[in-house]
């Protein structure tokens, strides 16, 4: 057996959380407020697309990660303004996001096509913590966007529940009626975090073109993980800390095919591996649209729900 | 004023007392597509006092209560804090000047505790909370006026009384000097109305101001230092002093007419058996709900069944609606056998069903009254509501149901004309001339207006030669409105008595189980 096979994997498992922990976050703070947007896949796609287009054009990676996160909080505002302002159905807006987002990033994405950047998203060095063995590569040799998800669920997690705006955030999706009648502008606050929810997935999508891939292959180039982040607030239980593990879980086994093709360990089909994440997806997915599996789990109450004053 | 009001004393204070004025609005005019929902309202509360808005569903007294806390903007009106003139643009701003209202449906977030719903939306909050902090706060502020709370109880896990607590704290927490309880009893049993009356004196004691919300008499007499008395939009009485108030002039002022509550039996001639309950038994997951019951109800009669809630009195409506299968015996609607059969069969022999929840099961609520009416007429592939038109607003002016026409959704009606469409429809015959018709719970919630006509209503079904079945938890309506009286406990039938001479201290003994015969 190649051990730094494994290693490597490893490695790659981390970084594909990276993306997912970035999205899975934009997701979480846009539903915390009450928010259900299912276009995070398309928001990947078109982030992902701009970003590597700026960065192509300007030759700063930086520029690009700029870009695509903006990229990220404008197609989000489409879908705060389908639904907060004019309450339209928000699965249906979310749905029409990501036929829209991948449309528009396969239409931008043609003169990219067969292009790559010369310069890529670089690991961070921590000198000799580096290079310790196994736990080096792994730990100590990712990119400076890949800690920063992980700082960023944490500061997340502290921000829902020990301060006052996050106390107002969770309020407002759990029961928007009563952050009206303490006088906040419950659609203030949903467009607010839907924005922001979806500047976080366009770091995701930037950082996955700018750091990973570094070539556009169409929507191959986010396979599906917009979804993924979708299922894995689910399984999180909107909880930021969780959003973590499960990232690194999910990154694990979307690996892992590629890992055991490689050593010729057959004994599972990687076919069959390779659907798993998907599989929890479609599962999350229908717990995610029902109201009644979506209390069980633990999901914020008026999740998806538009809010109207009540007046006579 | 119009000239129709009744002025008992003289209208609010303008001149006396301005200093300890708290709060006043002049001349408040809020309107609604097609209702006017304050016509020139004038209205006054001092630092420590209680002052009651005493008015009918649909009077106009939350949609004052709405202005007074800044929900509303009057279209036309001012109000004045201590002497000065204030505008209220939104509920923030109404605390900002130290006025509050507490919903009658508890605006709290389940989920949070205690602490974080009174705080939710202070403003003068640092960025990081400090719990321990807060919590000190939040319980301080609660004793200091009796109402002692856990801050780190979730507030799903906690009873109606204490929800409304945690209200009140939270009002008093933000600075409130103006609390406006809008219908605080309405969901409070008895033991703990008594203790809200107690915090409200601690607050009053404390100089604040109380601007009590309720169309119950016998309260507003007791808490009240003034009453304002409103009727469709208007002030029609404005009456001071505490105790001095008797409960029918006050009546007469919200209502526009002597009323009176207790329904008289009419005279009627009781005929053959409609209702013919046999033997029937119950159970649901192997636990008995209803055991044995046997007993009619003949036309022109009207058979009451009395009993706590939760004795089987759901389920026994349930059963005769056809909307559940008994474990063994029969249901006989005029003649025909409908156990088993279903409810579109049981409504085809005659039922009509008057059920507990008027707005889940009774009505769709966001469909119009028309729609609602013809859920029951002939089934038709093809909706034919002009045919059906004329007959829904002939019911609505029948039945005196306030609504802009037929096309008025039921989700916008109040409680009382809510439950006027639903009586309409099932008395008015579907698909056949009704002959049995099953109440439930006909008055719960309504105000005393609605609590008159509806009661009226089944008295002229009775005399119109129907047998009406009257499941109800108020046990005055059963025995002032029923020929027959039945009481039922644990699922069974533990005592009858005639209406006429049932006794309330037998029939309350009989609810609490202490009866097992008096079955004639």
């Amino acid at each position: 057996m190649n051990e730094n096979i494994w290693i490597l994997m490893s490695a790659d498992a981390i970084a594909i959380a990276t993306t997912l922990i970035l999205a899975a976050l934009g997701a979480l703070f846009t539903e915390r407020s009450g928010v259900l947007n299912l276009g995070i896949e398309g928001i990947l796609l078109t982030s992902a697309i701009s970003s590597f287009l700026a960065a192509d054009a300007s030759g700063s990676i930086w520029l690009g990660l700029v870009v695509g996160t903006v990229i990220g909080a404008v197609l989000a505002s489409i879908h705060a303004l389908l639904s907060v302002v004019f309450r339209a159905n928000q699965i249906v807006a979310g749905l029409a996001l990501v036929i829209f987002g991948t449309g528009l990033a396969n239409f931008l994405g043609k003169p990219a096509e067969g292009k790559s950047i010369t310069t890529v998203i670089k690991p961070l060095s921590f000198g000799p913590l580096s290079d310790i063995p196994v736990i080096g590569p792994i730990v100590f040799g990712q990119d400076i966007i890949t800690y920063f998800a992980i700082a960023l669920a944490i500061v997340a997690s502290r921000y829902l529940f020990s301060t006052r705006p996050g106390l107002e955030l969770r309020a407002t999706g759990d029961d928007p009626a009563t952050v009206d009648a303490q006088g906040l502008s419950v659609a203030r606050i949903r467009i607010r975090y839907t924005m922001v929810g979806g500047a976080l997935v366009g770091l995701g999508g930037s950082w996955l073109m700018l750091a990973q891939s570094a070539g556009w292959h169409q929507a191959a180039t986010t396979n599906g993980l917009g979804w993924i982040a979708l299922a894995l607030v689910v399984f999180a239980g909107w909880r930021p800390m969780r959003i973590i593990f499960g990232a690194v879980l999910f990154g694990f086994t979307l690996q892992l095919p590629f890992t055991l093709q490689a050593e010729q360990i057959t004994f599972i089909p990687s076919a069959f591996l390779e659907m798993l994440p998907y599989l929890a997806t479609l599962i999350a997915l229908i717990a995610l649209s029902r109201p009644g599996s979506r209390n069980l789990l633990g999901a914020p109450r008026a999740l998806g729900t538009p809010f109207v004053r009540d007046e006579r | 004023m119009s000239n129709t009001s009744h002025e008992v004393a003289q209208g609010p204070h303008h001149n006396s007392g301005a200093a300890s004025t708290a709060l006043s609005a002049h001349s408040i005019d809020k309107k609604f597509p097609g209702v006017l929902a304050n016509d020139s309202v004038d209205f006054d509360v001092r630092a420590g006092e209680v002052h009651t808005l005493l008015g009918e569903n649909g009077a106009g007294k939350s949609t004052l209560a709405a202005v007074l806390c800044g929900l509303y903007q009057p279209d036309a009106g001012y109000l004045m804090r201590n002497g000065k003139r204030i505008n209220l643009s939104s509920p923030r701003a109404g605390l900002q000047h130290g006025i509050a209202m507490v919903h009658q449906h508890f605006r709290l977030v389940e989920r949070f505790t205690v602490s974080e719903n009174v705080i939710l939306g202070s403003r003068d909050l640092p960025f990081k909370l400090n719990r321990r902090e807060i919590n000190e706060k939040v319980a301080a502020v609660a004793e200091s006026y009796g109402l002692p709370i856990d801050p780190d109880a979730t507030v799903g896990d906690l009873s109606v009384g204490q929800r409304q607590r945690v209200e009140i704290v939270k009002a008093l927490y933000q600075g409130a000097e103006i609390l406006l309880l809008d219908e605080p009893t309405a969901v409070l049993v008895p033991s703990e109305v008594e203790k809200l009356f107690e915090n409200v004196h601690a607050m009053t004691a404390a100089g604040k101001s109380i601007v009590f919300i309720s169309h119950k008499l016998g309260e507003v007499v007791e808490i009240s230092d003034r009453v304002t008395v409103l009727r469709n939009g208007r002030v029609t009485g404005h009456v001071s002093g505490r105790g001095t108030t008797d409960t029918k002039e006050l009546a007469r002022l919200m209502v526009g007419r002597d009323i009176e509550l207790n329904a008289q039996r009419a005279t009627h001639a009781i005929g053959h058996e409609v209702l013919q309950i046999r033997n029937l038994s119950l159970s649901i997951d192997d636990v008995a709900v209803l055991t044995d019951i046997s007993f009619n109800v003949h036309a022109g009669e009207m058979v009451g069944v009395a009993g706590v809630a939760g004795n089987g009195q759901r389920e026994l409506a349930d059963t005769i609606a056809g909307l559940i299968s008994p474990t063994s015996g029969s249901v006989g609607i005029s003649g025909a056998m409908t156990t088993d059969c279903g409810p579109v069969q049981a409504r085809e022999v005659g039922l009509a069903y008057v059920p507990e929840d008027r707005l889940g099961m009774g009505l769709v609520p966001s469909m119009s009254i028309l729609d609602n009416l013809l859920l029951t007429r002939d089934r038709k592939l093809v909706v034919d509501r002009v045919s059906v038109r004329p007959e829904a607003s002939r019911l609505i002016e029948q039945f005196e149901i306030k609504a802009n026409g037929p096309d008025h959704l039921a989700r916008k009606l109040s409680g009382g004309n809510a439950q006027k469409v639903l009586l309409a429809r099932e008395l008015s015959g579907g698909r056949s001339a009704t002959k049995l018709l099953v109440v439930c719970s006909p008055t719960r919630g309504l105000d005393v207006g609605a609590i008159e006509t509806v009661r009226r209503l089944l008295n002229d079904a009775r005399s119109a030669g129907q047998a009406i079945l009257l499941i109800s938890e108020d046990l005055d309506e059963v025995l002032s409105l029923s020929d027959r009286v039945l009481v039922l406990y644990r699922g069974s039938v533990v005592h009858e008595t005639p209406g006429e001479t049932a006794q309330l201290s037998q029939v309350g003994a009989a609810m609490a189980g202490l009866a097992a015969e008096g079955r004639s």
